[in-house]
């Protein structure tokens, strides 16, 4: 017999391993309509908002921006995130997949952070195929382009930290649906200190320094004013330790799983 | 290669494992046996990473798992319980990714891959979504991946559960092929299995070692090893009595069992005391008679008597301690 196969390939590193999970779960975005039917509703949806007279009132408005686009993100994602992320280790654990994974040679961050950039990915190209309204207010008008940057990344970050804390929400139940209602739960605590309504009753009575505070935790908040066109260092640093936290929260669930 | 020590695994008040020690060298096929819930998948997930022990360890190729994991994955290959995979993915996607993740690219990926599908037969169903794949093809995209890297120690929970006879041959065929040059472990409840491909086999009982020995030791302990079954040609059933007086007379013998048999000769299982071999003493006795013999066998002893005593036996509630 010839030399045996095992030392014949070297030791990839985590990376690439990372690279391989992300791999096979943005594949398996594709594998089956979940996708399609998710790319279409989130078309329908943004396209409905934008247009529609009574909500986003893209022609009515009378000027050439996409801030009708993307003021109901927020409030899109809360729903449509987390039936992205409800299945990234909720599915896995169901499926006893997990026990495949798991005694992978896979560092588990590279696992976590494979299976997260997969479902970033996968909102990312969602995100891409709404770039012919981009084109459209180019075609109509002459748009701020710097602020449609500027949306574009502060919805892309918004989408990492709803998909963040969707990871940790998933890797703590084998049920999809329980992982979507919860994972729409915990989002929306951190829409609400900055939603309108809130704000005006926390005023009432508190310190205008402590509302403006609270309202900073919010991601309303934080992507409202990323998407005015202003990319803020401490508003990028906000998303990121969101994501950053929720996936150590990811690893901790998994971590707990394993020596229970 | 695989050291297991005093590995434990408590649930909340249950302890699973409970002090789980044996070591298997290159070229042993370890059968682990125990009934329903002894503990033998949660010392396979201690040992392939899967679970954190409560206490203990296993150390493979030099390796401790709970220090040096990821070393220990590298040098594992392992078919989980029912051979978990992705549904939706198709056996060739599905071998991909878990060569990917081994290092394997390009051109070695794609010939490893053929290799496999010649080795465990999956021709034909390779661009099939695994999902609608027979149990048996399932567990052989399962198999395929768990030796994908050609491991040295290679870890099987119940390779052959749910297969059809034919099935079950051929992965105890490639088991063997294996096995020289790997150390392997199985869990089985299915005791031909043991005596088919394997060449120790350790018997647990509510986490507890509670035999390890080869096949052939473990049989030795079966209360009919030695045994001799012996039917005899008589003119008349009545006669049959006699016969067994004669036989229950000899030396070393303990009891004399009659069995059912076909018309014109009395069947008769002779146990002896202690597993001795009473072979000589019932030969000498026949010729002294006279008898016409139309069968004449020593027991080796049966695995499935041994595993019965062992695990629902005295030792088994916890007598040992």
């Amino acid at each position: 017999m010839s030399e045996p196969i095992a030392r014949r390939v070297p030791v990839p590193g985590a990376a690439s391993r990372m690279l391989a999970v992300l791999r096979r779960e943005l594949a398996g975005y594709f594998v089956t309509p979940v996708a399609y039917v998710f790319i279409v509703i989130f078309l329908l949806v943004t396209g409905l908002f934008t247009f529609s007279g009574d909500l986003g009132g893209f022609f009515e408005r009378g000027q050439a921006d996409l801030r009708p686009f993307f003021v109901f993100h927020p409030w899109l994602y809360l729903f449509l995130i987390p039936a992205v992320s409800m299945r990234l280790w909720a599915e896995e654990r169901r499926q006893g997949t997990i026990e495949l994974l798991m005694t992978l040679p896979v560092p588990l961050w590279a696992a976590i952070v494979g299976k997260f950039f997969a479902a970033w990915a996968f909102v990312a190209i969602a995100l891409a195929l709404t770039t012919p309204l981009w084109v459209t207010v180019n075609y109509l008008g002459d748009p701020d382009n710097g602020v449609i940057v500027a949306g574009y990344v502060g919805s892309l970050l918004m989408a990492g930290a709803y998909l963040a804390i969707g990871s940790c929400v998933s890797a703590l139940t084998r049920n999809q649906v329980i992982a979507f209602i919860i994972t729409v739960v915990v989002c929306f605590a951190f829409l609400l200190p900055g939603f309108g309504p809130v704000t005006a009753l926390l005023s009432a009575w508190a310190p205008a320094r402590l509302v403006e505070a609270v309202a900073s935790f919010s991601f309303l908040t934080r992507f409202e004013s990323v998407a005015k066109g202003v990319i803020d260092l401490r508003d990028m640093v906000y998303f990121a330790s969101v994501i950053a936290l929720f996936l150590f929260g990811t690893a901790a669930a998994i971590e707990g799983k394993k020596a229970a | 290669m695989i050291d297991i020590r005093a590995l434990s695994k408590r649930f909340g008040p249950l302890v699973a494992v409970d002090g789980v020690s044996f070591t298997v060298r290159r070229g042993e096929v370890l059968g682990f046996l125990g009934p329903n819930g002894a503990g033998k998948s949660t010392t396979m997930k201690m040992v392939t990473g899967f679970l954190a022990p409560s206490a203990g360890t296993a150390v493979v190729c030099g390796h401790d798992v709970v220090q040096e994991p990821l070393a220990v994955k590298e040098r594992i290959g392992y078919l989980p319980e029912g051979a978990p995979a992705y549904p939706d993915m198709t056996p060739e996607s599905f071998l991909r990714f878990v060569g990917s993740v081994r290092g394997f690219r390009g051109a070695a990926l794609r010939n490893r891959i053929d290799e496999l599908v010649s080795v465990v037969h999956l021709e034909g169903v390779m661009r099939q979504p695994i999902d609608t794949l027979s149990k048996g093809y399932k567990r052989r995209v399962g198999l395929a991946a768990a030796i994908l890297h050609d491991p040295d120690v290679l870890i099987m929970d119940e390779p052959t559960d749910g297969l059809d006879p034919n099935q079950k041959h051929e992965v105890r065929q490639l088991i063997r092929a294996m096995a020289p040059d790997k150390a392997i472990v199985l869990s089985t409840h299915i005791l031909e299995e043991v005596e088919a491909v394997c060449t120790r086999a350790v018997i647990i009982t509510r986490g507890r070692v509670v035999a390890d020995g080869t096949p052939a030791e473990l049989q030795a302990r079966s209360r009919s090893h030695n045994a001799v079954r012996i039917a005899v040609r008589v003119a008349s059933p009545a006669l049959a009595g006699g016969v067994r007086d004669e036989l229950a007379r000899l030396r070393y013998v303990e009891a004399v069992e009659p069995c059912p048999s076909d018309n014109g000769s009395a069947t008769f299982v002779v146990r002896p005391k202690a597993g001795r071999a009473i072979l000589p003493e019932v030969t000498t006795c026949v010729r002294a008679k006279g008898w016409e013999v139309d069968e004449l066998r020593v027991e080796e002893g049966r695995l499935d008597e041994v595993f019965r005593d062992i695990t629902t036996g005295p030792m088994a509630n916890g007598g040992a301690r």
